[in-house]
């Protein structure tokens, strides 16, 4: 048997991956159950690293590329690392009737980053949503998953810029 | 526990609720969260802590209690006097309310609702009747309004098909946004081969602007699961999943501390209520997939595949979930099992319009005064909907459209508002009545614009799996774009409707097939708004920016310019 590598070795050692384990064996290592081992996963990792995805396809005995094909197809899986803080803006029917568009526009222009990005930094990741159900809020937004609205361009810009500098004031 | 401890534990609940002297309700849904909910909660928690939590006095949290946009929502009620209920309640006022009801003199009156406000007393609450009302975690309280009451009756009154044979005779259909007939679905997968058989909850919810299912599941998750065992009971199957929604994790939560309470009780899980029927329950959490919302779809993402559709048939009531015999339906559908069986059900078939029996909980959005979750007898008129429980639209602007039925329904002009609402009426004029979510749009909407953010939605949705969807979407996306911008030209048009009807037909999946909808009835009643953005280069809302010039006339430009460069004697 060949020796592991130091990353191998620090992959196995992880202690996210003792829930993902866990997990995997409630589930009795199914292959049905893969959705749920990889809501599992991106909760204990905050996203799905192709070194992951391999283990979870091993362990499941189901061939890589169908991990890999489910992780993309669902919008809920990521696989880059997400920012520290998120701030997601619904795009539903009811909050771009009343004027979402020009909210994300506004973040954007702001942050320097696209709806959908993270930050440099790593500090935010932007991004939009489909429909967050709180249409009688609209426009709505969330930050680090607080519901804000009804919003306007400004008052969310400025939400967003307090949020971030009072976690900068804490580092 | 058995049928007659049921009783006794309902009885025992009801007695202890009716003898409170006050009862304070405090809205918890999420939009009555972000309003301050949390703050109206702690601030009684406090108050009668401190004077020592007397047993005449309740402070409840429940799920929604209707009219969103007015939150947090506070409901006083008094034995023997009629509920009050306070809008945008501060913690102030909360105190005041308290302290005015413990030294027994007169409630304030400042942002109370009038005891006939329409958006209350225009409602028919069979679904959400006990929304608002108890708390969603609690099991005694659903027990305590009768919950579980009808499961019981089902199982020890009725064979499996008569169960099935009530749920036809009440006329109920698909409440997810198709319209087929409840009842004949179930009698179909009751007569399935094969002894195994599943029954699946869709919680899917994927409309852009529609909440009703989340607020359902959050508010009273019990009703679900009675209906999902009723089901479960009639056509034979021992085993339910519920679908729900990624990005919906406190319904998700409520349901599974719903789940764990009711095999606790003995109302689900093995010999329910004491009879031979068992019935196991569990979560399937989606991953964020418009698609998942098809049926074979959604059959696939809970096998852990991604979510494509198949072509049917076979169709799931034959080979679903495994290869057996399953039962789809929404959990809107799975909540008005329950009600069925405790009101009749002809008293539920009397309710309605045409084909169309029942109610139909909507959710009220956009540029509406009261937005929020109604609850409505099919056949209403949207008029009265909009005017009445809506109380007309926000600054007295005028109505343009309404859209129902998401990204797979239409708009309705304003010359269309006293159609009745039901499924027939609302497909003769090119919408559907999907799964509830209705967006009241004023004169500042464009319509071409809108028509463009359903297709956006559509394509990116779209699992890819059939040409037709895959790249009409896209293409489709692309004219619409153009006529947006101002570089469209009038054969645009003929192309953009040529290719709808294509999509419409071709495509393999519900999804597809429906996604030209927002564009063909848009196109059908606004069509002006279309030729405006193309013969005249301008949008008629005021929405599209019109900056790109289309390629004719962009020509026209350039010959000018060089024209006009000639006669200064300059050389190009």
């Amino acid at each position: 048997m060949l020796e592991k590598s130091a990353e191998q070795q620090a992959f196995a050692d992880d202690p996210r991956l003792k829930l993902v384990e866990r997990a995997m064996k409630r589930l009795q290592y199914q292959p049905d159950a893969l959705i749920e081992v990889l809501h599992t996963a991106q909760e204990a990792y905050g996203y799905l690293s192709r070194e992951l995805l391999a283990h979870v396809a091993a362990r499941l005995r189901l061939p890589e590329s169908q991990v890999f094909g489910v992780a993309t197809f669902y919008h809920f899986f990521t696989l880059r690392p997400k920012g520290e803080h998120s701030c997601i803006v619904c795009t539903g029917t009811a909050c771009y009737v009343k004027g979402a568009g020009e909210i994300v526009r506004q973040l954007e222009q702001t942050c320097g980053i696209h709806a959908g990005q993270t930050t440099p930094d790593g500090k935010l990741s932007l991004g939009t949503a489909r429909c967050l159900g709180n249409c009688s809020l609209a426009p709505m937004m969330t930050l680090d998953n607080t519901v804000h609205g009804p919003e306007t361009p400004g008052g969310a810009l400025e939400k967003l810029q307090r949020l971030l500098e009072v976690s900068d004031e804490q580092s | 526990m058995n049928r007659a401890e049921l009783a006794e534990l309902a009885e025992v609940v009801a007695t202890r609720r009716q003898e409170r002297r006050l009862r304070l309700l405090v809205c918890c849904g999420s939009p009555c969260m972000a309003a301050g909910a949390e703050a109206v909660v702690a601030v009684l928690q406090d108050k009668l802590g401190a004077v020592g939590n007397p047993a005449e006095l309740e402070l409840a949290k429940t799920g929604c209690q209707g009219p969103c946009s007015r939150g947090p929502l506070l409901t006083v009620q008094r034995s023997g006097k009629p509920d009050r209920i306070y809008q945008k309640t501060t913690p102030a006022l909360a105190l005041a309310i308290l302290e005015a009801e413990l030294q027994q003199t007169l409630l304030p009156d400042e942002d109370c609702l009038p005891v006939d406000y329409p958006f209350f007393a225009r409602q028919t609450r069979l679904v959400l009747a006990n929304s608002g009302r108890i708390d969603p975690e609690s099991i005694e309280q659903y027990i305590g309004y009768g919950g579980y009451d009808a499961l019981a009756q089902v199982l020890h009154d009725m064979s499996p098909d008569e169960a099935c044979d009530s749920v036809v005779t009440s006329g109920l259909r698909g409440r997810g946004g198709g319209g087929y007939p409840t009842g004949l679905k179930w009698q179909l997968v009751r007569k399935g081969s094969g002894d195994k058989k599943y029954l699946v909850a869709n919680g899917d919810e994927g409309d852009p602007g529609a909440y009703m299912d989340r607020s359902l599941m959050e508010s009273d998750p019990h009703r679900i699961l009675e209906g999902m065992a009723i089901a479960g009971y009639a056509i034979g199957a021992e085993q339910g999943y519920i679908y729900v929604r990624g990005e919906y994790p406190i319904a998700a939560q409520r349901l599974q501390k719903a789940i764990r309470d009711a095999e606790r009780t003995g109302v689900l899980g093995s010999r329910v209520l004491d009879s031979n029927f068992s019935f196991r329950i569990d979560i399937r959490i989606g991953a964020g997939a418009f698609v998942c919302g098809e049926e074979t779809a959604l059959l696939a993402s809970i096998m852990g595949r991604r979510g494509q559709p198949r072509p049917r048939p076979p169709y799931p009531a034959q080979a679903g979930l495994w290869g057996c015999p399953t039962l789809i339906n929404n959990v809107e559908t799975f909540a008005n099992i329950p009600a069925i069986f405790s009101i009749g059900p002809p008293a539920f078939s009397a309710i309605g319009n045409g084909k169309s029996r029942g109610t139909k909980v909507f959710a009220l959005c956009g540029e509406v005064v009261n937005n929020g979750l109604i609850e409505v007898p099919m056949g209403m008129t949207l008029r009265e909907i909009v005017f009445e429980i809506g109380g007309g639209l926000a600054n007295g602007a005028a109505f343009k459209a309404a859209q129902t039925g998401g990204p797979s329904g239409g708009c309705i002009p304003a010359e269309k508002l006293d159609t009745p609402v039901d499924y027939e009426n609302l497909q003769a004029l090119g919408s559907i009545m999907g799964s509830g979510g209705l967006i009241v749009m004023g004169e500042q909407s464009c319509m071409v614009d809108v028509a463009r953010f359903f297709m956006e939605f559509c394509l990116d949705e779209s699992c890819g799996k059939c040409v037709p969807c895959r790249t009409g979407t896209v293409e489709i996306f692309r004219l619409l774009s153009r006529i947006c911008n101002g570089s469209a030209v009038p054969r645009d048009l003929d192309n953009l409707e040529r290719l709808c009807r294509m999509v419409k037909d071709t495509s393999l999946c519900g999804l597809g097939a429906a996604a030209p909808n927002p564009v063909l009835s848009t196109l059908r009643w606004f069509r002006h708004e279309y030729e405006a953005h193309i013969l005249e280069r301008r949008c008629p809302a005021d929405v599209c920016s019109m900056n790109v010039l289309p390629l004719h006339l962009l020509a026209d430009r350039l010959l000018h310019r060089i024209t006009a460069g000639r006669q200064d004697g300059e050389g190009f």
